[in-house]
């Protein structure tokens, strides 16, 4: 049995100077790229498969599969993107883990361009985190002046650049195809696949792309080998990841544990629910994965159990509201996110959205009408599974979610607001009046 | 009928402010946007960073600057406006010295981010996506700036205010007004719009050493890990 908490990732940060080169190689950091450049690239791709590294980004995407994917054959330059656009709500484990050690990354992307034969690869930051943008730049500096980047890298033949690369404010960048996009300087706006990005990404060249904590975990597994990291986990569901809790907790934070610990045991780690509350609803994997209640506590934490709850793990992002919050509140936040975000390429996200912030804030002001669920689910079935990209997808998932778990909340939206059954001012950290927050 | 119209829906996203060609930029800007075109293997690619590094000479997305990014990267100054007008971290007319961000997706906004929003805004006297008659402030209501650890959450220049309260809020606000000086909960000292914009264009200010290594909320899973004696198992380098 592996403990209940298992920091890799996570285990340097908060050290002496952690994002420096000196602080990372002082906790063993660059060590695994040595051992990566003495193996072939199909044998690094070969231990990433084995290890079963699945995409911490949200899909679960197998990562070795991914890089494998690329056509050894095809003239073009080939590219590794990581995607560092963290902007799914309630996902916040990428940004500190580039805060407090950008150069994990920066091993995991000579590892990983080292594996799929890129001598080019991008780190897409969202805009919106300036320290981030430093503690990279700066980490990326560093490794060029040490020899980790550049010509012939360690003396092993093997060059690579890694352009650190500022986005401008589009969740929609974090929607692979709508990457390549923006990065290729468009508005950002998906792409239709096939093809798909292994065979035509950045400028129809072949290209990888990556989430940071699916890269970072990179120089780990190739250092500590492939029993060590599935030793960890489940069975489908291998090594360790990082938990995020925030929300309605009394301590928040970042959790690094084995695939399929349960939300029971990370509540208890973090000191429970907020005193005198109780647990009401939560989101497994930020807002595009379907909320989840007290009846889920005991369900692993994994990909399969997620999906059999009929959630998905999504990025492991658990937001915790307690019973102080409404349910069409949230829900209608989610929305205005996902209509203020939708890049309105697609006809059912673009007005779909906009649609569904109609008629939610009609449930909010308790001025929705007979039918009103019926209209919601409706409008929702017409943008799910209608549009290119996955963002229309999220966008209804809590909106179906929260019908399916708390209709009553919304019949009582027929006749009641929102702010009087559930008084906002109680759901704050601190003492608001309570009218104040409603934004009607 | 309900009552409730069909409307088509295409968001406001504005346009190019072409009424003001005032511009502060120069042959040393110039020199950078094309050293930023140079870093890339299509010149275009960085069009983003070019932006932000125009933003942060004249404080906006200036019809000059559209101009000069056009002619650096052989595209026509309608397709870098229909790129500058699709993200939100582009001005099209000056703002304040100081960006003032607070978080009201779901999370943050339950959690008191409604609450603050409606604080900040009274205290400086106008909404979201205004301006201070003196030039000071500019306030934006925005979406999930992953922090939710840290929630409720504001940003200054687009760094991070963890864990905010009216408290907070209130001696931030007059802080940054009188000029006092001011640290991100986890990032630098604060400084200004514009110059947070350069760094964001791939310029360094030179402050990547200030700040922790990261917030308590960060490190918590690893305290308990390390009180009770918890790790991940020992690997083969071990």
């Amino acid at each position: 049995m592996t403990d209940l908490l298992t920091p890799v990732l996570s285990a340097n940060w908060g050290t002496e100077r952690s994002w420096t080169l000196d602080g990372y190689r002082a906790s063993g950091g660059y060590t695994a790229i040595e051992k990566a450049l003495k193996l072939t690239p199909d044998e690094v791709t070969t231990l990433v498969k084995d290890a079963g590294l699945r995409g911490r980004g949200g899909a679960g995407f197998p990562t070795g599969m991914k890089w494998s994917f690329v056509p050894k054959d095809n003239p073009n330059p080939k590219y590794l993107v990581v995607n560092a656009d963290e902007s799914e709500p309630g996902t916040c484990k990428d940004m500190p883990l580039l805060l407090a050690s950008p150069h994990t990354l920066v091993e995991g992307m000579i590892i990983a361009s080292y594996a799929i034969g890129c001598h080019t690869a991008f780190v897409y930051i969202r805009g919106e985190v300036l320290h981030v943008h430093r503690r990279m730049q700066a980490a990326v500096a560093e490794a060029y002046a040490a020899g980790l980047l550049g010509k012939s890298i360690l003396g092993s033949g093997y060059d690579l650049d890694i352009i650190v690369h500022a986005g401008a404010g589009a969740y929609i960048c974090g929607e692979e195809t709508a990457l390549l996009d923006s990065l290729e300087g468009h508005r950002g706006q998906p792409r239709l696949r096939p093809p798909f990005p292994a065979v035509a990404g950045l400028y129809a060249s072949p290209t990888v792309i990556n989430n940071v904590e699916s890269i970072a975990s990179v120089p780990a597994i190739v250092g500590n080998g492939v029993a060590w990291f599935s030793s960890m986990g489940t069975e489908k569901s291998k090594g360790m990841t990082l938990y995020s809790l925030s929300g309605h907790v009394r301590r928040p934070g970042q959790f690094e544990a084995p695939l399929g610990i349960t939300l029971r045991q990370l509540l208890d780690l973090s000191g429970g629910i907020r005193t005198g509350h109780q647990l009401k609803f939560w989101t497994p994997g930020g807002s595009s994965t379907p909320i989840l209640t007290a009846e889920h506590l005991d369900v692993p934490l994994d990909y399969e159990g997620m999906a059999g709850v009929g959630s998905m793990l999504g990025t492991k992002a658990l937001q915790i509201f307690d019973e102080t919050t409404s349910v069409v509140r949230t829900t209608l936040r989610w929305v205005e996110f996902y209509k203020h975000e939708s890049c309105g390429k697609c006809t059912p996200c673009r007005e779909g959205n906009w649609w569904l912030v109609q008629i939610l804030k009609r449930f909010e002001a308790g001025e929705a009408e007979e039918g009103d669920i019926e209209k919601l689910l409706d409008v929702a079935d017409n943008i799910g599974g209608k549009s290119f990209c996955a963002l229309a997808d999220g966008a209804v998932a809590c909106v179906t979610s929260a019908v399916r778990h708390f209709r009553s909340e919304f019949e009582a939206g027929y006749h009641t607001p929102a702010w009087e059954l559930f008084p906002y001012g109680r759901s704050a950290l601190f003492a608001v009046a309570d009218k104040s927050g409603a934004h009607a | 009928m309900s009552g409730h119209e069909f409307q088509s829906f295409f968001p406001d996203s504005g346009e190019v402010d072409m009424s003001d060609p005032s511009t502060s930029i120069d042959e040393t800007t110039i020199a950078e946007l094309r050293a930023l075109a140079a870093r890339y293997p299509q010149p275009r690619s960085a069009l983003l960073p070019m932006l932000h590094l125009v933003q942060s000479v004249d404080g906006r997305v200036s019809p000059a600057g559209i101009e000069i990014c056009a002619e650096i990267l052989g595209i026509t100054p309608a397709q870098v406006s229909g790129v500058a007008t699709f993200y939100t971290m582009y001005r099209r007319r000056p703002g304040g010295k100081h960006h003032v961000g607070v978080c009201t997706t779901a999370l943050c906004a339950v959690m008191g981010g409604d609450a603050l929003l409606d604080q900040v805004s009274h205290k400086l006297g106008i909404g979201p996506d205004e301006t201070t008659p003196d030039g000071k402030f500019s306030l934006e209501r925005i979406e999930c700036n992953a922090a939710c650890d840290f929630a409720p959450v504001m940003t200054v220049n687009w760094e991070f205010m963890d864990n905010m309260t009216p408290q907070k809020a209130e001696k931030l606000l007059d802080d940054l007004a009188a000029d006092r000086e001011v640290t991100s909960t986890r990032g630098a000292t604060i400084t200004s719009w514009r110059e947070a914009e350069r760094v964001l264009a791939g310029y360094s200010d030179g402050r990547a050493d200030e700040g922790p290594s990261a917030g308590e909320a960060s490190l918590l899973g690893k305290q308990l890990a390390d009180e009770n004696g918890w790790s991940a198992p020992k690997g083969e380098q071990a």
